[in-house]
């Protein structure tokens, strides 16, 4: 498929960074971020809910701060860093947020997980406020139609919780 | 989504250069700039708009914010809205902009969407964004499938028979209020265009939304210093508490002292074809005293020309009360 993908006449070379990893690309010009990441470089995690920025299951880190990679052009982004949910952690070692999400059962069916975790570890470096109606409001870009809102917002408050005590100590 | 070549220009110059072969600046223009491409991918995959070429501004020096001689402000037309939210000057003296800008959309479209942008941000009228449908400002001549369709969220000020699609953003009706101007390099030169002359009615071209021509970069945008005293608020009403497009909007700056409006400048969003600055309703405060009895003349002022559709006959009312309740919240702000 990849391969099929790249063929295109129109092709132009782009140049990505994800997760650390530099990536010599022939694509498409129309690919979307979201597209070049799920089919030319297999990291799945980024899910197309809507593809038209309107569910948040594509957030990804652009040089970091989240962004919808359905809403982009690949070949936009040459030169900046992009970082998806595989490059936050892993099963054998998590970032704090997977790990609060799996502790407060954050998901039903997982489709929009990946999307709500990268929101949700871009929002400790952003002015959101101490209450939950803030984390809400902050989150409202990110729809689960599982309904599983209540513990999100619990998982993202374990760990800024979490975090506020760490300096404290 | 059809194919487009992509340009990456090195400078404005070359970036003008490229767009300046495009026969419209406006709907269904073949050479397109791109930025945040919130709105411009969203409407080429519904095929809304086919550009031929996409010129990437991503990498000009067009994204600082700077603080003017004057007191006033200068915004890069490539800064992102978060950071025009979140900046400390905007914050401090022009309140009422940090809160249209963040109680529209979502962190991560705020996080890529422009200043310029944003000021060409396209309606959200249904019967555009679907090329099934009848719509003038999509393809002229065809009809508008809005009047007597589906108009509960479209205009009730502004509108022709031709076109009563709703301008979307809450940036521009800040925008409007604090009487921003527009600075524009074309391949004539630069010219600066006050807010208010920058979108243009429907009337019988609603295609045509804006006085840019081809080959036309938004540069910038500057503010004036505020006025001693001011105090500023963004009021928005919607169908649902985030992430909703206003169903009325009201952007309210004003001066009080002794208890009288010596200074009033309001705009209103979601009821307008273009950001709706009201002079009648500034007409109305300045001189009066502060009370509810002058603010719900304001509000019967600003509507009065108010011409609404089969499904958003509520607007007027709604909007007059926004506006009523804006002016309440920013006197009780002192």
């Amino acid at each position: 498929m990849p391969g099929s993908l790249s063929a295109s006449k129109d092709a132009i070379p782009v140049t990505l960074s994800v997760n650390g990893t530099q990536h010599d690309l022939r694509i498409d010009p129309r690919t979307t971020l979201l597209d070049c990441l799920r089919e030319h470089l297999h990291l799945t995690g980024s899910k197309k809910g809507c593809d038209h920025g309107q569910c948040g299951a594509c957030t990804v880190h652009i040089n970091g701060r989240r962004q919808l990679s359905c809403l982009s052009f690949a070949a936009l982004h040459e030169g900046e860093e992009i970082t998806t949910i595989e490059g936050l952690g892993h099963p054998e070692n998590m970032h704090p947020m997977q790990a609060a999400f799996v502790t407060c059962d954050a998901y039903q069916c997982g489709y929009c997980t990946s999307g709500q975790i990268m929101s949700a570890v871009a929002l400790l470096k952003e002015p959101c406020g101490p209450e939950d109606a803030e984390v809400q409001e902050f989150m409202s870009g990110n729809i689960c139609r599982c309904g599983a809102y209540q513990n999100i917002v619990a998982a993202i408050q374990s760990v800024r919780k979490g975090a506020k005590a760490q300096k404290l100590e | 989504m059809k194919t487009f070549q992509l340009i990456r220009p090195k400078d404005s110059a070359q970036a003008i250069t490229a767009t300046a072969k495009t026969k419209t600046a406006q709907q269904g223009a073949e050479i397109r700039f791109i930025a945040g491409g919130t709105t411009l991918i969203d409407l080429m995959k519904l095929r809304v708009e086919q550009p031929q070429n996409l010129v990437d501004l991503n990498r000009l020096p067009l994204d600082k914010i700077e603080a003017t001689s004057d007191g006033g402000l200068t915004i890069g037309a490539l800064v992102r809205n978060s950071e025009l939210a979140h900046h400390p000057l905007v914050r401090k003296n022009y309140a009422v902009l940090s809160e249209a800008i963040l109680s529209g959309a979502t962190v991560q479209i705020r996080n890529m969407a422009t200043t310029a942008g944003n000021l060409l941000q396209r309606t959200r009228c249904m019967y555009f964004r679907d090329p099934a449908m009848p719509c003038n400002k999509r393809e002229q001549g065809s009809g508008c499938g809005a009047i007597n369709g589906a108009n509960r969220g479209l205009a009730i000020l502004g509108t022709s028979e031709h076109c009563i699609a709703t301008n979307p953003s809450d940036m521009n009706v800040a925008m409007a209020a604090l009487e921003a101007t527009i600075h524009v390099r074309g391949p004539k030169g630069e010219r600066s265009i006050p807010i208010a002359d920058f979108h243009v009615l429907p009337g019988n071209t609603p295609q045509r939304e804006t006085v840019l021509e081809p080959g036309d970069l938004i540069t910038h945008v500057t503010l004036p210093p505020p006025a001693p005293g001011t105090r500023s608020l963004y009021l928005k009403l919607r169908d649902r508490a985030s992430y909703e497009f206003a169903l009325a909007s009201a952007a309210v700056i004003v001066t009080v002292a002794d208890g009288k409006v010596t200074r009033a400048r309001v705009a209103l969003g979601g009821i307008g074809t273009k950001p709706w600055r009201s002079p009648e309703a500034e007409k109305e405060l300045t001189g009066q005293s502060a009370t509810e009895a002058v603010f719900r003349k304001a509000a019967e002022a600003a509507l009065r020309d108010a011409k609404p559709q089969s499904q958003n006959g509520f607007k007027v009312e709604l909007a007059k009360r926004c506006l009523i309740h804006a002016l309440k919240l920013v006197i009780q702000s002192a």
